[in-house]
């Protein structure tokens, strides 16, 4: 039961603290929990659905489907969380005043908010998938304690999700969006560099170096700590020389992306979504 | 960042394939690693090759150096390696942790 319950926690975690940081980024918008549960539900959809085409995936690409699938699903989220963070650096300002301002309203942009959805339930897909291929083992193999396995996995990764969450709204509103921008600029950063790991592995990419350095004896991948770094700010022990490349090349083009986009004054535009309109989020 | 990643995804494979690397194979067997301890050369990329004779999944899996891949029952990945430097590496099942157990020793 507890073999089952570490690894189910080991994949909830780094899809709680995705969700977490997606959940954060979008305080204050109208319908955000129906969005995320939405993402939600389609990852565990989705992650059954690749489970159970892992044979075909495995297989495809030359006996590199897996890379390349991975890696899509990566460098996908992030070129959606890319789109909402450069909007949000428009908005950020606009959004946290506000906030501050009970009773008014505030507009999010669908699209972005559609991309984030897509972000949490690419999230849960992959991690899922995993999990689903693991249980059915383990259901094959005749293990007990599957049940109780699971529940523990689940709430514990959720409780450590939970836990941020509170965390960040701790943080003073004015600085609240610049925060949540920051921290998704980092997540993709170290998405995209989980993604060129893929496609060394595949021998789709050279590795640039095998290890740059290694820390691992200071704070190993496998450790909790090590892990929830992994997801937040892309930490890697013993990272590659493209790893290193995929990361800053991200972080530089998203931190230009919000830089150029901000700068250009905007107009307040009539509001035209009336379907999009916030409260203040419920704090 | 799209174009730029297109332009390194089509252009790069065509510089780095297409040569001849060492290959390893290791095989899974009752949720363990055949052989435990696989020897290979330092500072050369190669090819590992992970056999699957369960009737269940295992995921093959290193942090020492950075792999993870499912092995469906009663198959086969292929995934490359390395350069390493001279050392031990751990590599496990992630599925079977208590089990499956080996060392690359890199030399």
């Amino acid at each position: 039961m507890w073999g089952i319950a570490l690894l189910v926690f080991r994949e909830v975690l780094e899809a709680a603290l995705i969700v977490t940081i997606v959940a954060a980024a979008t305080r204050g918008v109208t319908r955000r929990g129906l969005f995320i549960a939405s993402g939600i539900g389609l990852g565990v959809v989705g992650a059954s659905v690749v489970a159970g085409l892992a044979g075909v995936i495995a297989g495809a690409v030359g006996g590199m489907g897996q890379e390349v699938f991975n890696a899509s699903v990566l460098l996908a989220a992030v070129l959606m969380i890319g789109w909402h963070v450069i909007w949000m650096s428009t908005h950020a300002r606009e959004l946290s005043r506000h906030m501050q301002d009970v009773g008014s309203a505030v507009k999010a942009g669908s699209s972005s908010l559609a991309m984030l959805l897509a972000v949490v339930a690419l999230a849960v897909l992959r991690e899922g998938s995993e999990v689903v291929l693991f249980l059915y083992g383990m259901m094959a193999g005749g293990a007990t304690g599957l049940v109780p396995g699971i529940a523990i996995g689940i709430a514990g990764g959720s409780a450590v999700g939970f836990a941020l969450y509170f965390g960040l709204l701790r943080i003073p509103v004015r600085h609240f969006f610049s925060t949540t921008n920051w921290m998704l600029v980092l997540l993709a950063s170290g998405l995209a560099a989980n993604a060129s790991r893929y496609l060394v592995q595949a021998d789709l990419l050279p590795t640039l170096g095998g290890q740059l350095w290694n820390t691992s004896g200071i704070l190993s991948d496998r450790s909790v700590v090590g892990q929830t770094l992994h997801i937040l700010v892309g930490y890697d022990a013993r990272p590659s020389g493209m790893m290193l490349l995929f990361y800053l090349t991200t972080l530089v083009l998203m931190v230009a992306g919000m830089k150029m986009v901000g700068r250009t004054p905007r107009k307040p535009k009539p509001d035209s979504s009336v379907g999009h309109v916030a409260t203040p989020a419920a704090t | 960042m799209k174009h730029l990643l297109l332009g390194v995804l089509l252009f790069l494979p065509l510089a780095v394939q297409a040569r001849d690397m060492p290959q390893y194979t290791l095989t899974i067997h009752n949720h363990r690693y055949q052989p435990t301890q696989l020897k290979v050369p330092a500072h050369t990329k190669f090819k590992l090759v992970v056999v699957n004779k369960d009737a269940t999944p295992e995921e093959f899996e290193s942090s020492d150096f950075n792999r993870e891949k499912i092995v469906m029952p009663n198959a086969q990945i292929t995934i490359y390696v390395g350069p390493l430097d001279a050392g031990h590496y751990k590599f496990f099942g992630d599925f079977h942790q208590n089990t499956a157990k080996g060392t690359l020793i890199v030399e």
